[in-house]
């Protein structure tokens, strides 16, 4: 094999073998992480890929709802200016390649922003390939009709559409369209809801072009997305030795895929973090189930035969990953209104501060009964008396804790009045309460997973690949894959 | 603590996060003598009754021993998940550190199940 593109993956059998790592490193872990992670990380890690990991659950029903007021949006809008920072290193470094899941609900939108942004800092000839089908809010009755019953993975229960309304329903696709659009010319590669791993996977199976049944490599490809899709998560962050490691100006992880399967996890160099075997470890374990199925839309991943080792400053190796035939379902996370909810804060002073507390959350809630509305649900929390979780009680007596009530209701405006009830304490609570200045709390709209599975044959995804010139300006043009 | 019990945390470090209403809570030992003693004495059962005021339903235990690691999945401890959740930690996010404060009997060979030292 010889790719005449700019690859990272290039060997000549008549030249030894000279086989050269994939290096994919992960500039971001949600919409929310830091903004210049991005840029410094392109800078400073010498990548072929730098990947965006923006979606949780949560972020796409928020994303459904800003796209049904606004239907040009509806994506994480960071990015744009995200790739604005990055447009410096896109130019130097000509075969570096982006991946992201920035596309959320309106990966054609966002696209189309991307594309202005591009043709700005003179790109406008780069590609940008488009992942979709995962959107599936719209077909239910099609799906529905066509037999899929749409059985909740927890209760079993069907769905019934007209009890629920649906605000979002995305299937987990895999890295099989984003190689699709790499193979297809794009330097940059959009989605909507991929599965994170395959955001690494897409690359890496682009760059070796590893068989779609080589399940040992593509699960030692999904470890390496699993490790640095949290981003710092995996260098340092969240660590519990992190005292000494100037986390302030933490480096973002890079996965180096070599073509046996190998992984090496690192950082760039000069940056505040650390990468060492038990970071790597922590993060493995973060947000799974069963170590020995990690299911993703590629493959069945097998945790336990991993080895993890220290490969140098900084560096760590994994290996002996070993994979099991992918599942024949898609994942599908469909969210459903499920009323709004809201919370405030007070601080509360005193010998007696913890009863206080209590107190006042009770004449807050005891308020809005007294207004005609008697709450869904509602919690009260001493912030600071160890209530957030065992093991944190206090080992002396405290003199301070805060306040926090929330509320849950199907009504808005049962919810509106909650928030309405804490600053009235101002005058007739307790002495030594304070922090009324922040306001109103905000009143939230709620969202309720129904977790599903969908035959992979029934949610074809799409590919469209244009340049960014055609994306910006939306002309029909396009480039079949 | 008395002199008779540790605390996990002179022994292992961890790491939690949410899976839906679930929580995921992965244990490291530092050494294997720490791990064979985790995997004896932190069961499932331990680990439930610990986490017994977030209510999880039925807690799963999973052993990764070629990492010196046990992952837990606490069922339904997340009283609704991010999405839903009223409590400050809608994620699960505090409870790795939490974890840590758990007590175990002091075993005879502690020295060997403490972190190396490292520059």
């Amino acid at each position: 094999m010889n790719r005449s593109s700019s690859g990272c993956f290039k060997f000549d059998l008549s030249e030894d073998h000279t086989f050269v790592a994939c290096r994919i490193g992960n500039g971001a872990g949600f919409l929310g992480d830091n903004l210049d992670a991005p840029r410094l990380l392109a800078e400073s890690g010498r990548l072929d890929y730098l990947t965006l990991e923006y979606l949780s659950e949560l972020t796409l029903s928020i994303l459904a709802r800003v796209r049904e007021k606004d239907p040009a949006a509806g994506y994480a809008g960071d990015f744009i200016g995200v790739l604005g920072s990055l447009c410096p290193a896109l130019v130097a470094q000509s075969r570096l390649k982006l991946v992201t899941n920035a596309g959320g609900m309106n990966p054609a939108s966002c696209a189309a922003a991307a594309g202005g942004v591009l043709v700005k800092a003179g790109l406008g000839d780069e590609v940008i390939g488009v992942v979709t089908g995962d959107d599936l809010a719209g077909q239910l009755p099609r799906l529905q009709a066509a037999g899929c019953r749409l059985e909740n993975l927890e209760t079993g229960e069907p769905l019934d559409a007209a009890k629920y309304q649906v605000v979002s329903a995305n299937a987990y696709l895999g890295a099989r369209p984003i190689a699709d659009a790499l193979a297809g010319g794009a330097r940059f590669v959009i989605t909507g809801r991929v599965a994170d791993a395959s955001l690494s996977v897409g690359p890496a199976m682009h760059e070796f072009q590893w068989a779609w049944d080589d399940w040992n490599r593509l699960a030692a490809a999904s470890v390496a997305g699993h490790v640095i899709e949290c981003g710092a998560q995996a260098t340092g962050g969240l660590y519990r030795h992190w005292e000494t490691l100037d986390l302030a100006h933490v480096g973002y992880p890079i996965a180096e895929l070599a073509p046996d399967g190998s992984v090496t996890i690192s950082k760039p160099p000069r940056t505040g973090g650390c990468v060492n075997r038990d970071t790597v470890i922590e993060q493995l374990l973060y947000e799974i189930g069963d170590p020995a199925h990690y299911l993703t839309p590629d493959v069945d991943v097998d945790f336990t035969t991993l080895e993890v080792e220290g490969a140098g400053v900084d560096r760590v190796s994994i290996s002996h990953a070993t994979g099991r035939p992918a599942p024949e379902q898609y994942k599908v996370s469909l969210a459903y209104r499920a009323g709004f909810t809201a919370s405030g804060q007070l601080l509360v002073c005193g010998r007696d501060c913890t009863s206080k507390a209590q107190a006042c959350g009770q004449m807050i809630l005891d308020r809005v009964r007294q207004a005609g509305f008697e709450l869904d649900d509602a919690l009260v929390e001493c912030l600071g008396a160890g209530q957030s979780a065992p093991g944190f009680l206090p080992r002396c007596d405290v003199r301070e804790v805060l306040l926090r009530v929330s509320a849950r209701d199907r009504r808005r405006e049962a919810v509106e009045r909650f928030t309405k009830e804490f600053a009235p304490l101002i005058t007739s609570g307790p002495p030594g309460l304070a922090g009324y200045a922040t306001g109103r709390g905000s009143v939230r709209p709620l969202f309720a997973y129904w977790p599903t599975l969908v035959p992979k044959t029934w949610v074809p995804p799409r590919v469209e690949v244009r340049t960014a010139r055609d994306w910006a300006g939306a002309a029909p043009a396009k480039i079949s894959v | 603590m008395t002199g008779d019990t540790i605390t996990l945390g002179e022994i292992a470090h961890a790491r939690s996060g949410d899976k839906g209403n679930h929580a995921n809570v992965g244990v490291i030992a530092y050494t294997h003598a720490g791990y064979e003693f985790i995997r004896q004495q932190l069961s499932s059962e331990r680990v439930e009754r610990y986490f017994a005021p977030l209510a999880p339903t039925r807690v799963e235990r999973f052993e990764l021993p070629r990492l010196g690691a046990l992952n837990f999945l606490l069922h339904n401890a997340l009283a609704g998940g991010a999405s839903q959740s009223l409590r400050i930690d809608t994620q699960g996010k505090l409870l790795g550190t939490s974890v840590l404060e758990l007590e175990l009997p002091r075993p005879a060979n502690l020295t060997a199940m403490l972190r190396a030292r490292k520059g």
